[in-house]
């Protein structure tokens, strides 16, 4: 018969508009600013870079090798080298980023810098609320708006965050025993241990 | 009991009171021009304000069919919704493409609000409540609705477009192939009434044998004129599943993709104002216009009913929106021509038949299996040479 469809999508939709108000199952929207869905464990937006310690300007993991800087691919990330040198985690000398900018509203979040980085010195963060009056000015983030803490990259990816942690320990505590063994070596040149050897094996290195 | 009579009367009459009082105090030389702007004034204050309730429940409405709130943020459950709508369109910057022909893309939107107002002149929203009683009110509705088909072709065409020019053919071949059916689906209650005045009409239906009323849709012809009369206005206001026009998806927007602010507000008006006249027409057709539906609620004001069953002819508009998807231009034309125009004419038919035999049970029975029986005949035939098959699709597998 003629309508039969129509008369079934009918009594479909009915059924959908009174049942919306009986049941709140039904309701899948999530009523945003009120409520948030919670989010998984992998999510990612935009780069951050990581700080060991208490002083985001002494703890930065980053030794400023550019390599992010090169392989971006919509080139977001602008870095100017250091002149001086400072000791990283693992007490060693390095260079460090004098000027680390990335531009987000440029960045396609692909984590590739994430990828490339040899020093687990940047992470992908989680924040989404970034909007701004300033679309030039205020999406390009500085080092000091960059940095955040190891705590709170692990709050964000525990799991990962916990893996970083654990490779990076044991790095450390090969670099001790290095710099042990090498000063149980040079055992008359004692006077002058810590800091002439990380100064010889950053040479060789 | 007596006293509570006269208070329904009072009531119901309180507007056309109202009127009168205030034309006491009007000197004779302006008792015309008084006249004119009283009776105009609050349809042109009524029906957009109903308009604007309208977008708000049709949005809610639309939300709940598809299991979503639907704008809940302006105002209370998001009843002030309009409103930032309108503060919004009249802000916005008006764009007018510059190889457009300015005057025409102008006159299009003013075109069609005036002609959607100017039906509302002959609809009877209450008992005595109606603009101008003219004694050809139904042609002079279908007159200046088909008035509409030229604002939107003015639109289309002045906007020098593909799209708009696309959705402006579309529009014209849909609406003047489904203002046949319209208009032809009417004239068996202009045959059953004899007169082409609405407030006739009405009042002929404002009749009861015991509690029923006499509404021309409890005849058989009466219900499948209503049903294509309908299904014609759905079409002629250019809403889904007839809203190839407008097309979001393929022709964005149709013969109004090059307005924008207020300008598009005006088109969205015109539209939703024809939506409402050519539903106040089916009521006042086949519904009884002012009519209440049992002898015994009469009590109640009369435009109340009209209000009432209007607002229940757009809840069904917007139900069947959110659940029909868009037909083909195919489809629509093969509807319109290979159903409903010899379905309308088979219904002029039945209303004859019914008009010459006895009143009584046979005569309903004969006229029900006309009707029924033409319109089972005519569907399958809609249906026939339809292949049903799983596509296959030729170059994916």
């Amino acid at each position: 018969m003629l309508g039969e469809g129509i008369l079934k999508g009918l009594t479909e939709t009915a059924r959908n508009f009174f049942g919306s108000y009986v049941d709140d199952e039904r309701l899948t929207t999530v009523q945003y600013p009120e409520e948030r869905l919670e989010q998984i464990e992998a999510t990612r937006d935009f780069p951050f870079l990581v700080y060991d310690g208490e002083d985001w300007e002494k703890g930065m993991r980053c030794v400023s090798c550019q390599i992010c800087e090169k392989e971006c691919p919509p080139k977001c990330i602008s870095i100017e080298k250091s002149k001086d040198k400072k000791p990283d985690a693992t007490g060693k000398a390095q260079f460090y980023p004098a000027k680390f900018d990335i531009d987000i509203s440029v960045c396609m979040s692909c984590q590739i810098c994430v990828e490339v980085c040899p020093f687990d010195a940047i992470k992908m963060d989680v924040v989404y609320e970034l909007s701004t009056e300033d679309r030039f000015g205020g999406l390009l983030l500085n080092k000091e708006q960059l940095s955040k803490s190891n705590e709170y990259y692990n709050k964000i990816h525990p799991t990962e965050a916990g893996a970083v942690d654990a490779a990076l320990a044991a790095e450390r505590e090969k670099a001790r025993q290095a710099a042990a063994a090498k000063a149980a070596e040079a055992k008359p040149a004692a006077t002058a241990v810590v800091g002439a050897a990380a100064v010889e094996r950053d040479g060789t290195k | 009991m007596n006293g509570s009579v006269r208070m329904a009367g009072t009531a119901d009459q309180i507007f056309v009171l109202v009127k009168q009082w205030l034309m006491g105090y009007v000197p004779g030389a302006l008792q015309p021009l008084a006249s004119a702007v009283l009776s105009v004034v609050p349809v042109l204050l009524v029906f957009p304000l109903l308009f604007a309730i309208t977008t708000v429940l049709e949005r809610k409405g639309l939300g709940r069919i598809q299991n979503r709130y639907g704008p809940n943020r302006a105002g209370f459950f998001g009843i002030l919704q309009p409103m930032a709508d309108g503060i919004k369109s009249l802000t916005k910057e008006d764009i007018i493409p510059r190889s457009a022909d300015h005057l025409v893309h102008l006159l299009a939107p003013l075109l069609l609000v005036v002609a959607s107002f100017l039906v509302y002149a002959v609809l009877p929203i209450g008992r005595n409540m109606v603009i101008a009683n003219l004694n050809a009110g139904v042609l002079f509705f279908f007159a200046i609705g088909s008035m509409v088909e030229l604002a939107v072709f003015m639109a289309g065409w002045s906007s020098r477009s593909k799209y708009s020019l696309l959705g402006a053919m579309r529009a014209i071949a849909q609406m003047i192939s489904y203002e046949m059916p319209l208009v032809l689906s009417a004239v068996v209650v202009i045959m059953a009434a004899g007169s082409l005045s609405t407030v006739t009409i009405v009042t002929m239906q404002a009749t009861y044998t015991g509690i029923w009323p006499h509404w021309y849709v409890f005849t058989p012809w009466g219900l499948m004129g209503f049903v294509l009369f309908m299904i014609a206005a759905t079409a002629e206001s250019n809403r889904s599943p007839f809203d190839l026009p407008e097309g979001e998806s393929e022709i964005i927007a149709g013969y109004y993709i090059e307005y924008s602010g207020f300008k598009f507000a005006l088109f969205f008006l015109g539209e939703y104002l024809g939506m409402f006249a050519t539903s106040a027409m089916a009521i006042t057709l086949f519904l009884g216009g002012w009519a209440a539906p049992f002898s015994f609620l009469t009590w109640i004001p009369s435009y109340i009913w009209f209000f009432v069953k209007l607002l229940a002819l757009i809840m069904a508009f917007i139900w069947v929106r959110g659940t029909l998807p868009r037909l083909r231009m195919d489809q629509l034309m093969n509807f319109a021509w290979k159903f409903m125009l010899p379905m309308s004419l088979v219904n002029i038919l039945c209303a004859g038949v019914w008009h010459f035999m006895a009143a009584g049970f046979v005569r309903w029975v004969v006229v029900a299996v006309l009707v029924a029986g033409t319109c089972y005949l005519l569907s399958q035939r809609l249906k026939r040479g339809k292949r049903v098959a799983v596509r296959t699709y030729r170059f994916a597998s």
